[in-house]
């Protein structure tokens, strides 16, 4: 018996398939630990480099001058929300309707060269960002800001938001469009209260993971927001925010410095997973 | 004043009292043809899809379309509230009258003419977020209707036209989607009557449903045939034959026979015909 003989355990061929189809699956499991050890790694170091240092203080004082004990990175952490604010101010309505545009109205051509457009501006790197807002807006008004910081995060914003956004109005079935328009309903209601109704919470998550990914960058922040060590009483002038204290921070000479920009690493660190867990929660099934 | 291009509600369709009719069923009175098309042709790009199509269809009738796949029928029901227009690329030539206006006159707004011919589709599409009174009443809302009394009043009417209003009314806040597929196909219907079209167009609406929740809708269809026009296309012979007065034929994108129902399955005068309905054939 032909097939059998196939099946049956022994000779040398299938011991050699048995034996790569278990390297591969060793391999596998290998990759799968790689990708998990850095995001234990870094929970782990921050925790225990950073953890001692963060109390009371730490959320609610401005940072001391150098030499001095205690101090925090108050300044800093509610820098971070106003800038993020700002930043969603811009890149949430530019990125939605962009991603609505995309989905519902462009056409071929346009459609290509836009999500072509988008694609290089998620490519640009993000000091290339800070550079161009630094030229259009700190050079003109001869002054670094919260504007122009806000600016930089939400200009990164726009192409992140913007592709998440057409990509879950597209995943919306084309029958309830259809629906809609048989009811003699006019298109742009359709749009709004059908379809990005139904996408929403994919809509939301997309904000979600872009707000994640600007929260942390640092250089687009260098040349527009500055940073500043104590609180921003106008968002025309400079602004703290935690990446840019952090960085100054762990460049100074000071151990206590050090300690500081560890905690505030792992209080930046906990604002990501705040936001990748409410993703988490908008994405679930429910019902 | 041209009605499909003002942008008010379309006008009470009265309910005529019925006069005797031929059979037992009550039929309405006769108001002449919804639709008048004359030869009506209509091409996806280069490939054409309908070809010549010339036949009045009555008011207050239910016309079925029949015709084995890709012979154009869908592509005719659709053109009969301009849905095929979100397809790109299609062209049309020839005539379609809907109660005497062109319905493709310039002047004529898309919307306004699916305000006053309703469409039922093939997979019942509830929107998903909205509650059953919600998918009801939101071709009203949408359109700008804010009266509660009124909303309420149409919501139980055509929730009692669909047959559905008995197992719904007590959950009228859940879900659209919670309900089975052939109570979500009768809130679709629901749906569209909501907004009192003049004709309701229906694609296959029973072939993802089983004999007994086609049975309902087949049953449906009897009633509406008093206040609207009904046109159905249908893949099932026995159901053209059960609840249509008229019976349209169709093949490869040319209308092959147009007669009263009975005739068709009992006498058609084409040979084609005959061995379509006879299921020699498609």
């Amino acid at each position: 018996m032909e097939l059998a003989a196939q099946l049956s355990p022994g000779g040398g061929r299938q011991h050699w398939r048995r034996g790569l189809s278990r390297g591969v699956a060793v391999l596998m499991g290998l990759s799968a630990l790689i990708v998990m050890t850095p995001l234990f790694l870094v929970l782990y170091f921050l925790i225990r480099q950073g953890a001692s240092s963060l109390d009371w203080n730490f959320f609610t004082q401005l940072p001391k001058p150098a030499g001095e004990p205690g101090g925090g990175m108050a300044n800093a952490i509610v820098g971070t929300l106003e800038l993020l604010g700002m930043a969603a101010a811009i890149g949430v309505p530019t990125g939605v309707m962009g991603g609505i545009y995309l989905a519902e109205y462009g056409s071929a051509t346009a459609n290509y060269w836009l999500r072509f457009a988008a694609d290089v501006l998620n490519g640009v790197p993000s000091i290339v960002w800070g550079m161009v807002v630094y030229a259009l807006l700190v050079v003109p008004f001869k002054t670094f800001s919260a504007y122009a910081g806000g600016a930089a995060l939400g200009l990164m914003m726009v192409p992140l938001v913007m592709r998440t956004t057409e990509e879950v109005l597209v995943l919306v079935p084309q029958s309830y469009r259809e629906a809609g328009l048989a009811l003699g309903i006019a298109r742009w209601k359709i749009i709004t209260v059908i379809v990005v109704k139904t996408a929403l919470k994919g809509i939301v998550t997309g904000v979600l993971i872009a707000l994640a990914r600007v929260a942390g960058e640092t250089a687009p922040l260098l040349f527009t927001a500055l940073g500043n060590n104590f609180w921003n009483h106008n968002l025309g002038e400079p602004i703290a925010a935690l990446p840019l204290q952090i960085f100054a921070y762990a460049i100074s000479p000071y151990d206590d410095w050090h300690r500081q920009a560890w905690a505030g690493a792992l209080v930046l660190m906990l604002l990501i997973l705040a936001c990748n867990l409410t993703v988490r929660f908008f994405s679930r099934e429910r019902r | 004043m041209p009605n499909l291009v003002s942008n008010s509600t379309p006008p009470e369709t009265a309910t005529a009292p019925a006069p005797p009719g031929p059979g037992s069923v009550p039929v309405a009175a006769d108001d002449g043809p919804a639709f008048d098309i004359e030869g009506f042709s209509l091409w996806y790009g280069p490939r054409q899809a309908l070809d010549g199509i010339t036949i009045r269809i009555p008011a207050r009738r239910v016309t079925a379309i029949i015709g084995p796949s890709g012979c154009g029928k869908s592509t005719f029901l659709r053109a009969l509230n301009r849905m095929h227009e979100l397809t790109p690329g299609t062209r049309i030539a020839g005539s379609l009258r809907f109660f005497g206006e062109d319905l493709y006159a310039p002047a004529v707004d898309p919307v306004v003419v699916r305000r006053r011919v309703g469409m039922v589709f093939q997979k019942s599409n509830p929107f998903p977020t909205m509650s059953i009174e919600e998918n009801v009443l939101v071709g009203l809302r949408l359109n700008g209707v804010r009266d509660r009394a009124f909303l309420q009043g149409r919501l139980e009417e055509s929730l009692r036209m669909a047959a559905l209003w008995d197992e719904v009314k007590d959950h009228l806040r859940r879900p659209g989607t919670s309900l089975s597929g052939g109570q979500q196909q009768r809130l679709c219907i629901a749906r569209a009557l909501a907004v009192q079209p003049e004709v309701l167009l229906m694609d296959e609406p029973c072939s993802a449903l089983d004999p007994l929740a086609t049975a309902k809708i087949e049953e449906l269809i009897q009633q509406l045939r008093l206040r609207f026009t009904v046109v159905i296309v249908t893949h099932n012979m026995q159901q053209a034959a059960r609840c249509s007065d008229r019976t349209a034929f169709f093949y490869l994108g040319k209308l092959v026979e147009y007669d009263d129902t009975r005739r068709i399955f009992t006498t058609p005068a084409n040979p084609q015909t005959e061995a379509y309905v006879s299921g020699r054939f498609g």
